[in-house]
Order: structure tokens, then C-alpha cells, then sequence
């Protein structure tokens, strides 16, 4: 029966952790390392950035208006003659703050509706309703409801930056999670059946262990591509705000502001919608990558390969 | 095996387990699938009973019943003495260490995201508090019980044949050290040269630690191969129980003696002599089951009486059991 002979010591090495297999994997999938190594750099240089290119993104310089890229100016001027670099690194402080709070805030809340509603029968029925009344919700009439009542009690109670970002954050968060949680949901439903499933009920594991050794692992890929998909989805619908005027003050850079500001000069200085485009476009794709490489990564089928 | 039989490991009384078919707009309870209706059993100490029957007449039902994966609609279970047939889920934890299941599919029973060692582990890390150097000498342990490598410990599910996932969950089952264990259909997803393997194992295994098996299958060969007593059953009830050489060489319910006869012979020329009982129809369904005899629409050997008045289920020999007016005077 045995015929395997058990394998001389030297061989055993003492399990390892699973995260140095996900991190070898993730190794080789080259475009999720560009990916990260740009966004490393791209969150390096919104947080470091405005410390070493010292011109303030407020500050109005009338005379050196309109200027294309300079040495003084890289990224050259606007219509007010603001530097354009110091404003897309500050814009990015706030845009990549918004984008990936927001992004956790809708994952937080669309996995854990998702599981509780997959998993526990009872609360299947409620919590899908309570879903889809938020599906239902038309967005934009809502957020000038909910913009017009919370602001300024807000902006009093936590001072007027803080105060329009914990709105956007959550207002971005609160209407942006239901998907996720109607994939969760399928998911968690078809894993529920699934034999390991009940091998692990039949040794006595209680709901909560059993969600998070389980399921939650095996519902990590949806997941995984709902976060990409989340963070590129916060910062476009924050500029979207920012537009409408629904979000931060006029003269407050964030990366989707610059884009809309520099539409009305798209004519004559086509450059201008350059940047603030460039930096949403890439580090959605960085982040997108990134996702990819993770989603392979953190399933042990394809790793290896 | 006679010495052990004075003493029931698992005694199951009136076991019937009712799933509630709900249909309409307003999803009514119109009527149950009869999984598994009535059935008593006692299982002792060191034997292996078999159970069979065909596709859908609810043996896996009995199986995950017994250890309590499933609610009961009625009847009792005793484990090992103890009541636990309406017992809370915080009740039954401290008594699942006694009771394990090998699964059927070997494939879908480990979770694909677990290492070998995590998924011997988890029932060590749901009830014994070991240091890390325990556990690993444990699972080690484990896995030279069921004839796996040792360096095999840091592999996952789909790096592995049929064979050793299904040694896996054989170690994942012995873990805790448990008394009887739930072969549901345990060698059904294997080929057959692995087939022997595993219920080699098994057998092994058994001998070893003296573990007492409830062994479903539909595979009669392995059966005969394996089991101390067998258990036949159809459309959710036993119809005979009966020692395993007994119900071999005389089968006494007619369902019984169609299935042996649909076995088929090695020899060639004798195969080619043999009288085939071929059952006509199909199972009626378990939500609607026939008035009287459940077997009574396709049974060779049906009276008037079998369509009317349900056969009780009573000893015909010495340990034989039965569900059959055709012996009720036997």
C-alpha cells in the first residue's frame, strides 16, 4: 500500500507562508511590476513631489500665463499662470486619496453585504433588496441632496478640505459598492455547495472562520478586479463632481479639476489637457495591472506557470 | 467480528430526513422530497457496514444525517451513547472530533487555496491547541498514515491525481482521532486500479486504530469486499440488512436479489447462463412515493397486499433484516 517511500529529511522544508508563493508569482508577471513600479512612483512623487518643487499650486503668477513647458515651468502654465507640475502633484494627493479610500470604503461594504447575503440564508432576501434600492437610486439628484444638507455642517464640524473629502469619500462609496456585492454574492452562493465547504462544517467550524478561511479566499479574483476597477471609477466620478461643482472648491487642484479646466483651452494649448490626462489614464492602468498580476498571484492553480 | 457486535457505536432510530419542495409566486410548501424516510440502523463497534442502493435513493442523505450536516425532519441518533440528534451547532462541536466523512469527489472536497498541510491541519487547529512544531510533526504524522510523501506538504489540491486527494482527505478525517467515519461513496470519482488503493487503505486504516466505518456505495463488488454487514436501500428506506456472506449467497428481498443479479460474473460461460432479473420502470419520485410497498411498482414478485399495506421492516434470521410481505412469515 505504501509504496511511496517517505522522502529523506533533507527534503521537507517547514510549510511556508503563502505569501512569499504570491509574491515570487507576482514576480513574473511583468506588467503588474511596471505597474506597481509606477504607482510607487506616482504616490512617491504626490507625497514627496510638493516638498522638492517648492512653487505653491495656488500661487498666481499673472505674468508668466500661458506658457508652454520651461525649465521654470516643466509642465509650463495656466490661464492664471499657476505652475502646472506643482498643481497635478498636489491634485494627485487628493485625487489618489479620494480613489483609493473610496475604492476600499465600496469593496469593504460590497464584500461584506455580498458574503452575509451569500452566506446566511435568511439575510439573502433583505440584503439584495436593500441592494437594489441602492441600484435603483438615480445618483446624481442624490448627491446634490446629500451635498446640500451635509457640506456645510461638515466643513463647520471638520474644517473645509476635510470636510468635502470625507463626503466625496463617502458619497463615492455608498453609491459605488452594489455591484461588487451582487458578484460576491453569486459567488459565495456556488462556493457555499461546495464539499470542502461541508468537510469544514462537519469538523465543527463556525460561520466566521468558515467566511474567512473559505470563502473569502475563493472569492478573492472578483473581488481583485472590482478594486482596479474601483479606484479608476472614484477618481473619474470625483472629477466628475468637481465639475458639476459639487466637490472641492474651484481653486482646490485635483487631477480631475485640472482636466476640466483645461477642456476650455483644449483649442489653443492642447498640451494642457495632457497632463492631468496622462496621470489618471496611467495610474488606472498601473492599477489595473497590478490587479491582474495579484489575481493571478493569489490563485494557487495558475501560479507556477 | 460476532464478539463486537454487543456493542452499537451508532444507533439511528426512525431516521427520516424531508426536504421542503416550495413552489408558486407566494413560494408554498406544497410537499417534501422523502430523501430519506424511516430508516433504523445500528452500527457497531469495528464493523463496516455497507450501504447500497441506486442513484438518488437517498444513502448519501443517511450519510451526512448521521453527522448531523443535514437537519432531521425526525427520528434519533445516538453516537457513541450520546443523543445528538436535535443538539445546537456550539453542542455539537465539542462531539465532531468523533465522527469524520471522506467525501466522494476528491476533487471538490479540498479547497483549492489550502496547502496539503493546511488542509490535514485545520481540523488540529479547530480543536487541539498545538505549538507550530506539534502540528507539523502531527500532519507529518498523517500524512506517512496515508502513504503520502512528506514533501508534499507545501503542494495544493491540483497539483495531485484522483488517488492522493482523496489520501488527503482520508488524513483531513483521521486527524482528530475518531471513532467512526462516514465513507461517502469514498472510491465512486477513482479509477480502478486506484480504486483498490484507497479501500486497501481504508481496511488498513481501520485495523490499525480500530475505526468503525459507515461505507456508502453503489459499487456491490466493493461492497462485498469491504463490508461486515450490508444495508440495501430503495426510494429512501432500507429494505434488507443482513450480514454480508448471508445477503451474498441469499438474498431474501427481491430488490436485493435483482441488484446482485445485475453484478456481472467473471466467467464467461457462466455469465452467459445466468437468470437476469431485470426491474422494469423507473423510481418513482421520493416527493410523491407509492401507496403500500415502496418497491411494489416494479418488484417481480408484487401481490395485491403490497400495493396497499406498507411491509414493516423485521428480523427474518438470524441478524437478517427485511422489508417484505413475501417474508413476513419467514
Amino acid at each position: 500500500m505504501t509504496e511511496i517511500t517517505p522522502a529523506p529529511d533533507t527534503d521537507l522544508r517547514p510549510p511556508r507562508s503563502q505569501w512569499l508563493d504570491v509574491w515570487d508569482q507576482f514576480k513574473t508577471h511583468r506588467g503588474a511590476l511596471w505597474g506597481m513600479g509606477f504607482f510607487v512612483v506616482v504616490l512617491l512623487a504626490v507625497t514627496i513631489g510638493p516638498y522638492l518643487w517648492t512653487i505653491e499650486a495656488q500661487f498666481i503668477d499673472i505674468r508668466a500665463r500661458n506658457q508652454g513647458p520651461s525649465f521654470a515651468h516643466p509642465f509650463g502654465t495656466d490661464q492664471l499662470g499657476r505652475d502646472t507640475l506643482s498643481r497635478v502633484l498636489a491634485g494627485g494627493r487628493v485625487s489618489l486619496a479620494v480613489g483609493i479610500t473610496a475604492m476600499l470604503l465600496a469593496l469593504g461594504l460590497g464584500t461584506l453585504i455580498g458574503v452575509i447575503a451569500g452566506y446566511f440564508k435568511k439575510l439573502d432576501g433583505p440584503l439584495m433588496r436593500f441592494t437594489d434600492l441602492f441600484l435603483a437610486l438615480p445618483l446624481l439628484p442624490l448627491l446634490l441632496v446629500i451635498i446640500m444638507l451635509f457640506r456645510d455642517t461638515l466643513r463647520a464640524a471638520v474644517g473645509p478640505e476635510t470636510g468635502i473629502f470625507i463626503l466625496i469619500v463617502l458619497i463615492i462609496g455608498i453609491t459605488s459598492w452594489m455591484q461588487t456585492a451582487r458578484i460576491v454574492r453569486g459567488d459565495v452562493l456556488a462556493l457555499k455547495e461546495r464539499e470542502f465547504v461541508l468537510a469544514s462544517y462537519s469538523i465543527g467550524t463556525p460561520a466566521r472562520r468558515m467566511i474567512l478561511r473559505h470563502v473569502l479566499p475563493n472569492v478573492l479574483s472578483p473581488i481583485m478586479v472590482s478594486a482596479t476597477l474601483g479606484i479608476a471609477n472614484a477618481i473619474i466620478t470625483e472629477s466628475a463632481l468637481s465639475f458639476l461643482g459639487l466637490g472641492f472648491p474651484s481653486d482646490f487642484p485635483t487631477w480631475g479639476r485640472l482636466l476640466f479646466d483645461s477642456t476650455d483651452y483644449l483649442q489653443q494649448y492642447p498640451e494642457r489637457v495632457l497632463w492631468p490626462g496622462l496621470a489618471i489614464s496611467l495610474t488606472v492602468l498601473s492599477v489595473n495591472y497590478i490587479g491582474d498580476g495579484l489575481r493571478d498571484a493569489l490563485d494557487p492553480r495558475i501560479r507556477g506557470r | 467480528m460476532a464478539e463486537l457486535r454487543q456493542n452499537p457505536l451508532v444507533e439511528i432510530e426512525g431516521l427520516k430526513v424531508h426536504f421542503p419542495i416550495h413552489a408558486g409566486v407566494f413560494r408554498r410548501h406544497i410537499g417534501d422530497v422523502k430523501a430519506v424516510d424511516d430508516v433504523s440502523l445500528q452500527i457497531y463497534e469495528g464493523e463496516t457496514l455497507g450501504l447500497v442502493g441506486e442513484s438518488g435513493c437517498g444513502k448519501s442523505t443517511v450519510g451526512r444525517a448521521v453527522i448531523r450536516l443535514y437537519e432531521l425532519t425526525d427520528g434519533h441518533i445516538k453516537i457513541d451513547g450520546r443523543d445528538i440528534s436535535h443538539a445546537g451547532a456550539d453542542e455539537l462541536r465539542p462531539m465532531r472530533p468523533a465522527m469524520q466523512m471522506i467525501f466522494q469527489d476528491p476533487q471538490a472536497s479540498l479547497n483549492p487555496r489550502m496547502t496539503v498541510s493546511a488542509i490535514i491541519g485545520e481540523p488540529l487547529d479547530e480543536h487541539q491547541s498545538l505549538s507550530p512544531s506539534e502540528r507539523i510533526a502531527r500532519i507529518y504524522e498523517l500524512m506517512d498514515q496515508v502513504g503520502l510523501n512528506r514533501s508534499f506538504a507545501n503542494r495544493y489540491p491540483h497539483e495531485f491525481s484522483g488517488g492522493q486527494r482523496q489520501r488527503i482527505g482520508i488524513a483531513r478525517a483521521l486527524a482528530l482521532n475518531p471513532k467512526f467515519i462516514v465513507c461517502d461513496e469514498p472510491i465512486a470519482a477513482l479509477d480502478v486500479s486506484i480504486q483498490a488503493q484507497v479501500v486497501n487503505l481504508l481496511e488498513e486504516l481501520q485495523k490499525k486504530f480500530g475505526l468503525t466505518y459507515l461505507f456508502i456505495s453503489h459499487d456491490l463488488s466493493m461492497i462485498r469486499h469491504i463490508a461486515d454487514r450490508v444495508a440495501v436501500m430503495y426510494l429512501g428506506k432500507i429494505v434488507e440488512l443482513a450480514p454480508r456472506d448471508d445477503l451474498y449467497a441469499d438474498p431474501a428481498h427481491p430488490y436485493t436479489q435483482a441488484l446482485l443479479s445485475a453484478v456481472p460474473e467473471p466467467d464467461p460461460e457462466h455469465e452467459a447462463k445466468r437468470q437476469h432479473i431485470i426491474l422494469e420502470g423507473d423510481v418513482p419520485s421520493p416527493s410523491n412515493p407509492p401507496q403500500g410497498c415502496n418497491f411494489c411498482t416494479r418488484c417481480p414478485k408484487a401481490m395485491d397486499i403490497c400495493h396497499e399495506i406498507e411491509p414493516s421492516f423485521h428480523a427474518v434470521g438470524d441478524g437478517r433484516y427485511a422489508a417484505c410481505h413475501l417474508l413476513e412469515d419467514r
